[in-house]
């Protein structure tokens, strides 16, 4: 593998920003489409190569681009480390990224800002992969940053809409955040390793004392709750669903949401010598994996339920790192990334159908009018309810697995009743959509149709992806993706529970059941009898309202911190003009006193010096007409007579004699 | 005492004089076109002088370049003494790159007096440039407080706003205050100077062979500072900066905020005169403190502010807080990160008064409820603006990050408290900002715009990629840039950790030390 193939990666779309951004005007917007997708199709071949290299040799490697910032005991280099984790994270990046980047052809079509569309979507890439790539904190750092960048463009794309620009500025602000514990994460990592490179970090980890790798690690984990929406900054992702399908599909599902949990793979050294952070971090992805669930059960927005599926199945990775699954987690992380992408991008297709309503109480039946993309939402459904051989069920079998095996039973609870509410959720959505009766818009019924191959064939890869992505991970502990990361995220000092078979048999049969289960409670309430759901929201209406409203977190932040915040800024803006500059002011009136003569000299000196230094006659005339009023400019004179007699009388008090 | 290296031709007195020259050249002009032009003339030339002087300075090296000297009042031990160094090298080339963009945003934005205002913006230059290539503290002092009369005259004559006749004064009055401090600090500079060697000096680099009493060293260190907190402004000597930056014109807003004289001389003169001063633990967490203040504070206000050049305001003093914090720190981090982040501030705070300034002429206002869904109207505006927004706000792969990450470093390692309160401002930096990008650039178009609303000129967008070339240019190979500073950083450094002692490395300077302490 040639270090110009791992630089080429990031650059193909580098240089269809700069290509569509600069001169996308002048040529037409397919034109700028072609080379959008062509771009991360090139970086997905650069990584297949580089997959192809590191399957064979197995050896991890480090590019150095050029030396970024430097100077006296720092140095970070623009670098990039190509190892089997990364390796995974740029199949993911690059290959969903490019399937969602034809998709997006067909999908944004005539839209305004198709090339602007682009050119941010690439913009993405690039960043998303500077963040998978690099070889020390402060390039993951560019890229963590980047991403969210793009995510607030993206949110924010339909800007003329006053929603989209909130989500956009929320998401924004709720990721610095997280990026500003991240950034205390850098500082004290520099702290205690004079250094920001991984190689030199890890090798070096084990000096380090249990309090500053807890430390480091709970910055770490800010960072990663900031980027990845978990409790209590999740409060972003639902409102991102405000950018275009695509977007929710490539940013805020498949790749950059799950930015947090490859950071915390990345670090699980530190982690590992960090127990109390490493199990914060299980405790807070099981919590975020059953609430978010549980809002997911009553929303009525197509996008939002997977959003909050999506916040709720990044849990589940958290949950897998805090019981040392690291695998599991990026396995899980790989799957989901397969069907939560063919989740929200047929829900694109089907809001394509509608003519844009997202709304699924006015869907229903559609089943025989979209048949392809019924399909394949049938598929993503079934891969993230966890009905086996799909995708989703081997990954989260594994992480709910190793929660029962390493005694977390606590987690292991959380997730399985997560697992029954998303079976349901899930299987609730499908049904509403495509079968019982049509709710649709009589106006829209009519227009009704399947979406282009452009769209659908990017589906059906996808729809495959989730079929068999599972067995990447077949049979469980002794998968492919087990093997290929087990030198990078297998925790440090973990003894290897010997696990029955017949546990993990019995652990499975229980999974399965409980997928089941979800979906018969839904078969129940949305088919078989389509007035009870109804009648039970009526019967616990409290409880209801608040899962509607989303546990009113939205409205407890607001009064909490925005608006605390917007109080200070204006006492604080008061004291500003009314306390503090009059508090100068009266000093400076003091100085007043005695300057009579400061006409005298204002006239003569500094009018006198203005014309010596160049201003010209008209310029004194003139200004000396808008002069004349007001006393105020009287100090100016006065202070300069002041200094300079002040100057004169300390020079003759040194020197003993004038000097002028 | 530190190496001097001259140079073929007495550039720094060409650099510095010429705007001067120019502004006599203008005064006979009478064609309103050829003045415009005239004056563009010179501040490329100069620009290019300057470029000329960026590209033969020796980089990674702490000596004192293109030195020049002359006595002027010898008895005093007052010289003409120029050079740059390290330290100013890059002020001296963002005051000729943004006069540059001053001459072409004025080009139509100003329609008095124009012979008048391009002449005192020259003579600005000149002040600036002898500001910043000065040695002597004298000379320092004398363009210190010859830019207050152009800088007086441009925002009296040439403001923006109804109560520019009191905004004027009240920054002159200010400057001035804080400067008859700084003055009697050099004084008593040389005056101690005159107890060890029986002559007296205003040169920096004679006075750094000199040690200073402790105590002297604290009071000089507070009379500096004073002259420098009212000019930077640091919180609480800030109340100037609103009034003048709102009511006075753009061009003199760009140089206000862009060009930061007074943190510049906290590394030219304090840090390397009084390094027992600065780096005296009371001394430092005062002034900590008051840069933490400034940036939360700063940054707090700056959410809720009406008028997107008041928001501005509030941020650059925000920003300024940031780079007080940097060189307070007293590590290499924080002082190398402080240096590039003055330097950055000339392309993004600067930066964003051009764009108010861009709004300014298209609206007559910068109020932000009369804006609204301005990206629709005018696209090319609206990009820039956040590009150089995000610059502003310290967006990685901008230049304002640089800054800001080796300034928090920096602070982080002089104590992990100061760095945690500090990256707060990163995020209420965000939220002032996208708020107000929100609200004015996003939603629905506001009704009742001008109907000549128009997108950017050809002349407003070179201004625009100019910022935007040199904002990226920073943030992703910033390695020529920190190659120029770093050796008269470390130097500075090295001052700061083994005081006054280090320097005097010759065998007679080391006996006068120890006259002085018999």
């Amino acid at each position: 593998m040639s270090d110009l193939l791992v630089i080429l990666i990031p650059v193909f779309p580098l240089l269809a920003v700069l290509l569509n951004g600069l001169l996308g005007h002048r040529y037409s917007p397919a034109l700028a489409g072609q080379i959008g997708c062509g771009s991360v199709g090139l970086s997905f071949l650069c990584s297949l190569v580089v997959l192809g290299e590191m399957v064979s040799t197995g050896t991890t490697r480090e590019v150095i681009a050029y030396t970024w910032i430097f100077g006296g005991d720092l140095n970070v280099n623009l670098g990039f480390l190509i190892d089997p984790l990364t390796t995974v994270m740029l199949l993911v990046v690059t290959g969903v990224g490019f399937l969602i980047h034809v998709y997006s052809v067909g999908y944004m079509h005539g839209e305004e800002g198709y090339t602007r569309f682009f050119t941010y979507m690439n913009l993405f890439t690039v960043s998303m992969l500077l963040l998978v790539m690099g070889n020390n904190y402060l390039v993951l750092f560019i890229g963590w940053e980047g991403v969210g960048l793009c995510s607030y463009l993206l949110i924010g794309y339909y800007f003329d809409r006053i929603s989209a620009a909130k989500a956009a500025t929320k998401a924004f602000v709720v990721n610095r955040i997280g990026d500003a514990g991240f950034l205390l994460a850098i500082f004290l990592v520099f702290v205690n390793f004079k250094s920001l490179d991984y190689t030199i970090v890890f090798s070096q980890v084990d000096q380090l004392s249990t309090e500053m790798a807890t430390a480091i690690a709970f910055c770490l984990l800010i960072g990663a709750i900031g980027k990845s929406a978990q409790i209590p900054l999740y409060i972003w992702l639902p409102d991102a669903m405000e950018g275009p399908t695509p977007v929710s599909a490539l940013i805020h599902a498949a790749t950059m949401v799950t930015a947090g949990v490859y950071m915390v793979v990345r670090n699980h050294v530190l982690f590992d010598m960090a127990p109390v952070a490493l199990i914060t971090v299980g405790w807070i992805g099981g919590v975020t994996a059953l609430f978010a669930a549980t809002i997911g059960l009553v929303q009525n927005d197509i996008k939002r339920v997977l959003a909050y599926s999506t916040v709720s199945q990044l849990g589940y990775m958290f949950l897998a790192c805090g019981v040392g699954a690291y695998i599991a987690a990026i396995f899980h992380l790989v799957t989901h990334a397969f069907f939560k992408a063919l989740l929200f991008l047929s829900a694109g297709s089907v809001i394509h159908a509608v003519g844009g309503e997202q709304d699924i109480r006015k869907m229903g039946g559609l089943w025989s009018k979209i048949p392809r993309t019924h399909g394949v939402f049938l598929v993503g459904t079934l891969a993230i309810a966890g009905i086996p051989p799909l995708a989703g069920f081997w990954s989260k079998d594994e992480i709910m697995a190793h929660a029962f095996v390493n005694g977390e039973y606590g987690l292991y609870l959380m997730a399985a009743i997560g697992a029954l509410l998303t079976a349901f959720y899930m299987f609730r959505l499908t049904y509403l959509i495509f079968y019982g009766q049509s709710r649709v818009d009589p106006k829209v019924e009519h227009h009704i149709h399947e979406s282009p191959p452009m769209m659908t064939v990017p589906l059906i890869v996808l729809a495959f992806l989730a079929i068999v992505g599972g067995f990447l991970g077949v049979p469980p502990e002794h998968g492919w993706i087990h093997g290929f990361l087990a030198g990078v995220a297998t925790p440090a000092g973990a003894e290897v529970h010997e696990v029955s078979f017949g546990l993990l048999v019995g652990l499975m049969g229980i999974a399965i059941l409980i997928a089941v289960s979800g979906w018969g409670v839904a078969h129940y309430l949305y088919s078989a009898r389509p007035r009870a759901a109804e009648d039970w929201a009526a019967r616990a209406p409290g409880a209801y309202g608040t899962l509607l409203n989303k546990y009113y977190v939205d409205e407890l932040y607001d009064w909490m911190f925005v608006e605390p915040c917007k109080r200070l800024g204006r006492i604080w803006d008061w004291v500003d003009s009314n306390i503090i500059d009059r508090m100068v002011r009266a000093v400076g009136r003091m100085v007043d006193l005695g300057s009579a003569g400061s006409t005298w000299f204002e006239k003569h000196v500094i009018y006198g010096a203005a014309n010596v230094i160049g201003f010209g006659n008209h310029l004194v005339a003139w200004s000396w007409r808008k002069l004349q009023s007001g006393m105020v400019h009287h100090y100016a004179a006065m202070i300069v007579v002041g200094l300079f007699l002040l100057v004169h009388f300390l020079l003759i008090w040194l020197t003993g004699k004038s000097v002028l | 005492m530190l190496e001097e290296l001259r140079f073929g031709f007495p550039i720094l007195s060409v650099l510095m004089f010429l705007p001067l020259l120019g502004a006599l050249l203008l005064w006979v002009l009478k064609d309103v076109d050829l003045i415009k032009k005239s004056a563009l003339g010179i501040c490329v030339l100069e620009l290019g002088l300057s470029a000329l002087l960026l590209l033969r300075f020796v980089p990674e090296s702490a000596a004192m370049q293109f030195s020049e000297r002359l006595n002027w009042i010898p008895g005093l031990g007052i010289s003409y003494h120029l050079a740059v160094d390290g330290i100013s090298i890059l002020f001296v080339g963002l005051t000729a790159f943004l006069t540059v963009l001053i001459v072409l945003y004025s080009w139509d934005s100003v329609r008095e007096n124009i012979k008048a205002y391009f002449m005192s913006l020259l003579a600005l230059e000149t002040a600036l440039m002898g500001i910043f290539v000065s040695i002597d503290l004298i000379l320092f002092f004398v363009f210190w407080e010859l830019m207050l009369i152009p800088s007086y005259f441009l925002i009296k004559l040439w403001g923006v706003g109804p109560e520019r006749h009191y905004a004027a004064l009240k920054y002159v009055l200010y400057t001035l205050l804080g400067s008859v401090f700084m003055l009697l600090g050099f004084c008593l500079l040389s005056l101690n100077y005159f107890t060890v060697t029986q002559s007296y000096s205003f040169d920096l680099l004679e006075l750094m062979t000199v040690p200073v009493p402790l105590g002297q060293q604290i009071l000089i260190f507070w009379m500096i500072f004073l002259g420098l907190a009212f000019k930077a402004p640091l919180f609480p000597f800030h109340t100037w900066l609103p009034d003048v930056l709102v009511q006075g014109p753009i061009g003199m807003s760009v140089v206000l905020a862009g060009v930061k004289l007074a943190t510049y001389g906290f590394l030219r003169f304090s840090f390397p005169l009084l390094p027992e001063a600065s780096t005296n633990q009371t001394v430092v967490a005062i002034v900590m403190t008051l840069a933490l203040i400034a940036i939360v504070y700063g940054a707090i206000i700056a959410i809720i502010q009406p008028d997107f050049r008041r928001l501005l305001v509030f941020s650059s003093i925000s920003h300024l807080g940031f780079v007080v914090l940097g060189l307070f720190a007293l590590n290499f981090q924080g002082l190398q990160g402080s240096l590039i982040q003055m330097i950055n501030l000339g392309f993004t705070t600067a930066g964003l008064f051009f764009l108010a300034g861009f709004l300014y002429d298209r609206l007559g206002n910068t109020l932000i409820d009369r804006c609204g869904g301005l990206a629709r109207r005018l696209p090319v505006l609206a990009t820039f603006l956040l590009i150089i927004g995000l610059a502003s706000i310290g967006l990685p792969g901008t230049n304002g990050f640089i800054g800001e990450f080796l300034i928090l470093l920096g602070a982080f390692q002089a104590h992990w408290v100061y760095g945690v309160v500090a990256v707060s401002g990163v995020i209420f930096a965000a939220s002032y900002f996208l708020w107000f990008y929100e609200r004015a650039m996003f939603g629905p178009l506001v009704a009742n715009l001008p109907q000549t609303l128009k997108d950017l000129t050809q002349r407003e967008k070179i201004i625009a990629v100019a910022l935007s070339v040199m904002i990226f240019w920073i943030g992703l190979y910033p390695s020529p840039f920190l190659r120029m500073i770093n050796g008269s950083v470390q130097e500075v450094v090295d001052r700061l950790d083994h005081g006054a002692m280090a320097w005097n490395r010759s065998g007679d300077e080391t006996m006068v030390t120890q006259m002085v302490k018999d």
